[in-house]
């Protein structure tokens, strides 16, 4: 956990000097005895989609309720486009928000909710503005319905709205579309995508439903209990996480125990029970002579015992098929291995492979290029529970 | 058995239309307690005080009076009793108005500033009903007494001439109007209040809007259907009160009511007394539903 901290730290060192972005430091927020947001230090380049991805209670909505001025912090700071806002008053930053619940004016229709920033800011030619951002959003016919008359999805296209008529900085998303079915959720997310794209502003956008983070944002930062665990780009996160928790919340991992044999060059090899199996350098994060290896189930080969598998590396043999399920696109397999630890396998179904029943001897195989080496000294479970719902 | 099954549908038929002609009825019967309440208690003494203002005036309590439909008495009371009347109006608004203010800072306090002690808060407000009205309208008469701490202070500042004294001028009745009333005015307000969502105000406040603004945009037209109810509740009985500017007034603040008090109690002037009731009502309706109208509140409550 420390050690991926410092190296994001070294790589943010250089754009330190002229960062006109949003700028978090060793930001911390108490409430009493609890710790919500801890020392956490951030960088979110201007114009960029950021996503805060983790399990309730992770301090990510309090962070967003730091930068947007509606919480005070413990310590720290927060600049943005190189000024110091940490404690300037909500309605004196520009940074607007949309919240959780909308938190729409029920007295004032959609029109006067829109209209609501531009009038207090007394901006000139207000009328053309909220008609143009009502089209925008798709709302020009409902202008002066109530926002106890509209659906879910159209009331979060007005608090969308009502928000980035102002063309903040930055803008707030406090999980917006976690009221919405899955359906609309999907919509909105491409939508929210498309209208980020078309005005360019600074998205940070808060959320536990790790595919939306990965499928909207540009850059995601992985949270758990008041500290940044991982941040990078959704592929990198997905494919080389740092810490068992991001391996679980993103996602599914297989986790191995395993002692480490020896660094050579690129590669370090693991003994993982009595077989041995490498994994590269750049993709090993761990420092004592244990570790955990990961291999996504999707990456995992399954085939017959004793069958050249078309993934040369690792190959681990003496598995047995505990549990099937046929989900269409893919077969989801449980492969009790000889060390008794269940492993997940996702075959696609490309009808190339014939289906495993329950209780067949299988043999495994990873390519070592998807395998990832995680310390030894997390909880092999971190993050599962959560990522799962 | 067959006979019994044929017949079966025969014999419900009149069953059935019986039973809804019972249930016509009983709605009727549940009627009753309701209508025989109101009946009792308004639509008798509602009839009688109209007849009441419509008497002889020639008549008196011993000789007995004539209904004779005596539509002058209306003028005759508005022309001799216009001065108290447009004084309870101006003395309950202008106590309504304090009332409200006051009333409404302790109302916000007590909503979302008193935390774990919100439900003592409220208890406190309610508490002085646990005392008669009369009992806390006299110890008014002791506070605001002549050589009293309060005119002592005052004298001592030279807020108050030396001869200056509080009680039996209007600052007196008003403050116990304001002071009996005020409860009236909170409760409808907290409940008002209390309801709003505290994360509107956040966001009016991510929208740009300082504090005070914010209160003007979101927190006060919230509160409309409390500040309604609220100033009706005072208004209302306190344009009829007469027990404040009896105990704490003199002649010079006499309200409505003490002149009605004193023509149906003392003057035996039962016409004037019963028309003056009716102007009061007729008056305090029209501005009811003018107010309410204007407040727009019908979609509000």
């Amino acid at each position: 956990m420390s050690s991926s901290a410092d190296v994001a730290q070294e790589r943010r060192a250089p754009a330190r000097a002229s960062f006109d972005g949003l700028r978090l430091e060793n930001l911390t927020k108490s409430f009493g005895a609890f710790t919500a947001v801890d020392d956490l230090d951030l960088d979110v380049p201007r114009g960029s989609f950021f996503a805060l991805l983790g399990p309730s209670g992770c301090g990510k909505t309090t962070t967003l309720r730091m930068v947007a001025g509606l919480e005070t912090p413990t310590s720290g700071g927060i600049t943005l486009a190189g000024q110091d806002i940490t404690y300037a008053k909500p309605y004196k930053r520009p940074v607007n928000t949309v919240f959780q619940n909308y938190a729409l004016f029920p007295h004032l229709d959609i029109y006067e909710n829109v209209a609501f920033g531009l009038k207090r800011r007394k901006a000139g030619n207000v009328d053309a503005q909220v008609k143009e951002m009502l089209s925008l959003v798709e709302l020009d016919s409902q202008t002066r319905k109530r926002p106890a008359q509209l659906s879910g999805g159209q009331q979060q296209r007005v608090a969308l709205a009502r928000a980035l008529i102002n063309k903040p900085e930055v803008l707030l998303l406090d999980e917006p579309l976690g009221a919405l079915d899955l359906k609309l959720r999907r919509n909105m997310q491409i939508e929210l995508k498309r209208i980020q794209t078309e005005v360019g502003l600074t998205f940070i956008h808060v959320t536990h439903d790790q595919e939306e983070a990965m499928t909207m944002a540009d850059t995601v930062a992985v949270m758990n209990a008041g500290v940044i665990e991982q941040m990078g780009a959704p592929e990198e996160l997905y494919e080389n996480p740092r810490t068992t928790f991001v391996a679980n919340f993103l996602g599914q991992s297989n986790l191995i125990e395993g002692t480490i044999k020896g660094r050579s060059g690129d590669l370090v090899t693991v003994d993982m029970h009595g077989i041995d199996v490498s994994v590269p350098a750049a993709r090993s994060h761990a420092d004592g002579d244990k570790g955990w290896i990961g291999i996504r189930p999707e990456k995992v080969l399954i085939g017959d015992p004793g069958e050249q598998l078309d993934a040369p590396g690792n190959s681990v043999p003496g598995g047995v098929v505990s549990d099937v399920s046929f989900v269409g696109v893919s077969t989801q397999y449980l492969v009790r291995m000889p060390w008794g630890q269940e492993l997940q396998v996702f075959a696609q179904n490309t009808g190339h492979r014939r289906i495993y029943r329950s209780g067949e001897q299988v043999d495994l195989s990873w390519r070592p290029d998807y395998a990832f080496l995680l310390d030894a000294s997390q909880d092999a479970r971190a993050g599962a529970q959560e990522g799962t719902d | 058995m067959a006979s019994t099954a044929g017949t079966a549908p025969v014999t419900t038929a009149p069953a059935s239309d019986d039973s809804s002609r019972r249930r016509g009825l009983t709605g009727y019967v549940l009627l009753v307690p309701g209508v025989v309440w109101l009946a009792l208690f308004f639509v008798i003494p509602f009839y009688s005080l109209v007849a009441t203002s419509l008497y002889d005036p020639g008549g008196s309590v011993f000789s007995g009076y004539e209904m004779s439909y005596q539509f002058s008495n209306y003028w005759h009371a508005i022309q001799d009793y216009w001065e108290p009347l447009l004084r309870s109006l101006w003395y309950a608004g202008l106590a309504t108005l304090i009332c409200l203010v006051l009333g409404y800072v302790l109302a916000y306090a007590i909503a979302f500033k008193a935390g774990r002690w919100k439900n003592l808060m409220l208890v406190l407000v309610i508490a002085p009903f646990f005392t008669s009205f009369l009992v806390r309208t006299l110890s008014w008469k002791l506070i605001l007494a002549d050589g009293g701490l309060i005119v002592n202070s005052l004298q001592a500042v030279h807020l108050l001439g030396p001869d200056g004294r509080l009680l039996a001028t209007p600052f007196a009745v008003i403050c116990g109007i304001v002071y009996n009333f005020l409860p009236f005015m909170v409760l409808p307000l907290f409940a008002s209040i209390d309801k709003i969502d505290h994360r509107l105000i956040e966001a009016s406040s991510d929208l740009y809007a300082n504090p005070f603004v914010g209160f003007w945009k979101v927190t006060w037209p919230l509160s409309l259907p409390g500040v309604v109810s609220g100033t009706l509740l005072t208004f209302i009985p306190a344009a009829g009160d007469y027990i404040n500017a009896q105990l704490l007034g003199s002649p010079n603040q006499r309200m409505v009511g003490n002149v009605i008090q004193n023509l149906f109690t003392q003057a035996n002037d039962y016409p004037a007394a019963g028309a003056l009731s009716m102007i009061l009502m007729i008056l305090i309706v029209a501005m009811v539903l003018f107010y309410v109208r204007r407040a727009g509140t019908e979609e509000l409550l």
